[in-house]
């Protein structure tokens, strides 16, 4: 079982970095968790461009000059926690509503049309509303039809995680939010989602359950931040350790606006989010790396090429919206609202290539005709 | 000249298509290597979209099409990717790549054995990618693999051929062709495959991702040449000891 250390002992060790330890760590084929903790620190600031520069030529080595798109579709608003700071939260009176599986693949076809081959399926946290019944059935429909289907959706049982996998889901990223346990209990007010460690063992349970890929993340706006990259490089060794045949991959959330008002309690600056996503690049060469529609299109097309290998387009958060322009009840208003061609070519201007399809949909079924298990 | 499966290749560098900024580079690239085999990753391409971005640009007649099972974990999706890539028309020619591991892509030695012994029986020309382990090379050989690929590092490093003591005796002992790939990342690794007799090199990330791809794609194929140049010239031995120059060095006392 995964194990996080104390919040206040991991915010110790990114504080403490000497000039010789980022150096060194900067120089380094593998730095380690010391030499994360190194280059997650205040000191290591001043070498934000250098951290630049080796994380860039990393990610183009175990990469190629390529980057992955993907789209979200958002299935459901309905939620069950209060989560402080989500717009979905179950205190917010807002309109909310759940695709029927005819809109879910309407939205989806919509995405098919305008050049999506991978896609990230999300909803609240309702398991009565968006179970698992309901997730495998959008996965039947849609599996023949697109590369990969990745969820991001309530934590689930391992055996439901299989479950899913045999119906042709890919990966499934479930985002701790804050690896700080008191900042956890603060924001997470009510609901099954108050459960610090269950959500903590769901990547877990689904490399158990044999699933491709797992993606992990922190919300980032509501602790340290730079205690939040060593927490991610912890879990992200631990995974590795313990489930090698699993991909792994991490996004970087950081908090937009969104309905309730909710104000981020740490603010993380653009510079902020990027030397963490250098570190965390140097610290796992082979992690894939996402960057979201949440952040602006000037910031994203600048770090093409730095570090993340995974960028979204042409976002709605809210359900429905592809189709129906005044859904309303968006999860969070996106920064970058750029479609696929524009986001593709400000990929390939960067001399980058906007790869659609990375994965295909017959490596969930084995050669003897039976579904994976 | 080189022949793998009763057919003839002129160029003993055989080429990839990940990693490049786009198509048409890749393009460019392929063609300055001169290669006439390509490798691609059947989890990147639409078999039967015509519009596919490496589709597009890959002209069918000039490279042998060599599809490769990147990203299957075990025999079993290997061979089901396999099979549907022959069923739309990607042809009997294989890269059969087994890799559970995905940090390190390094393959399953067993799954590797077992899907090829398979797919061979069903009729595909099979080229496993492997680990430089010269057993594994006669087992692969012994079940009807066309040719051997052994990895001369991991796939992506750019470290060259680490695994040389290996893969001088899988040459050694080798009847079908041997094909070094993975980690080649300088045209100096790819000389010293081919003078070490190797019959092939692949090569992708070191040409997809260098500053001008087009001008290292010419560099690999000229170091693929002239490796194979010295290696059917006969090296000389090497040795520790100084040879001198003159035999009779050393000998002035004799009448």
């Amino acid at each position: 079982m995964f194990t996080i250390p104390e919040f206040p002992a991991l915010q110790e060790a990114v504080s403490r970095a000497t000039e010789a330890e980022i150096v060194q760590a900067l120089h380094s084929e593998r730095p380690g968790l010391a030499g994360l903790a190194a280059l997650l620190s205040p000191a290591a600031e001043p070498h934000l461009g250098a951290m630049a520069k080796r994380s860039g030529a990393i990610t183009s080595q175990r990469f190629g000059r390529t980057i992955q798109v993907y789209a979200p579709v958002y299935l459901s608003s309905f939620c069950a926690n209060r989560c402080a700071y989500c717009g979905f939260s179950a205190d917010n009176i807002m309109e909310r509503r759940v695709l029927t599986f005819a809109e879910a693949e309407r939205e989806a076809m919509i995405l098919h049309q305008r050049g999506f081959n991978h896609l990230l399926l999300v909803s609240g946290e309702a398991p009565a509303k968006v179970g698992v019944d309901y997730l495998e059935e959008i996965a039947l429909r849609l599996r023949d039809r697109f590369a990969a289907l990745s969820i991001e959706v309530q934590p689930l049982a391992t055996e439901e995680y299989a479950r899913l996998f045999r119906a042709g889901i890919t990966s499934v990223a479930v985002y701790q939010e804050t690896y700080d346990r008191e900042m956890y209990k603060q924001v997470h007010l009510g609901g099954p989602k108050a459960d610090f460690d269950y959500r903590l063992e769901s990547p877990s349970r689904v490399a158990a359950a044999g699933m491709r890929e797992v993606g992990i993340g922190a919300l980032l706006g509501l602790s340290d931040w730079r205690a939040e990259g060593l927490a991610l490089g912890l879990h992200l060794a631990w995974l590795r350790k313990q489930y090698w045949r699993t991909g792994l991959t991490v996004s970087f959330p950081r908090m937009r606006p969104a309905q309730g008002e909710f104000k981020p309690l740490q603010p993380v600056s653009e510079r902020n989010l990027s030397q963490m996503i250098f570190a965390l690049r140097m610290f796992d060469p082979d992690v894939g790396l996402y960057l979201s529609t949440r952040e602006e299109a000037r910031y994203r097309d600048g770090m093409i090429g730095l570090g993340p290998t995974r960028y979204s387009a042409g976002s709605c958060t809210a359900p429905g919206g592809y189709g129906q322009e005044d859904a309303g009840g968006e999860q969070f208003e996106v920064g970058d609202s750029r479609s696929l061609a524009e986001v593709s070519s400000a990929i390939q201007k960067k001399g980058f290539d906007p790869v659609r399809k990375d994965w295909d949909a017959v490596f969930q079924i084995r050669g003897d005709g039976q579904q994976a298990a | 000249m080189l022949t793998i499966a009763g057919r003839k290749f002129r160029s003993r560098l055989f080429g990839g298509t990940g990693k490049f900024s786009s198509p048409e580079v890749m393009k460019a690239a392929l063609e300055a290597s001169g290669c006439e085999m390509v490798t691609v990753a059947l989890r990147r391409i639409d078999l039967n979209n015509p519009a596919d971005d490496i589709m597009r640009v890959l002209d069918r007649d000039r490279y042998l099409f060599l599809p490769n099972t990147s990203g299957a974990r075990d025999a079993n999706e290997a061979m089901r990717l396999a099979r549907l890539a022959r069923a739309s028309g990607g042809g009997e020619w294989l890269k059969l790549e087994v890799t559970p591991d995905p940090r390190t892509l390094l393959p399953d030695p067993i799954e590797t054995l077992k899907a090829t012994e398979i797919l061979v029986k069903e009729g595909f020309k099979v080229l496993p990618y492997m680990n430089a382990d010269p057993i594994l090379a006669l087992r692969l050989q012994d079940v009807g693999a066309v040719a051997v690929m052994p990895l001369g590092s991991p796939i992506g490093t750019n470290q060259g051929v680490l695994t040389r003591f290996q893969i001088e005796i899988i040459i050694s002992q080798a009847q079908v062709p041997v094909i070094v790939d993975a980690g080649l990342g300088a045209p100096s690794h790819v000389a010293e495959a081919m003078e070490m007799g190797a019959d092939a090199v692949l090569v992708n990330t070191a040409i997809a991702v260098a500053g001008d791809p087009v001008r290292m794609a010419r560099a690999f194929a000229m170091a693929v040449e002239a490796g194979r140049i010295a290696y059917e010239s006969g090296l000389g031995a090497v040795s520790k000891d100084a040879a001198p120059s003159s035999p009779e060095d050393g000998l002035g006392f004799l009448r």
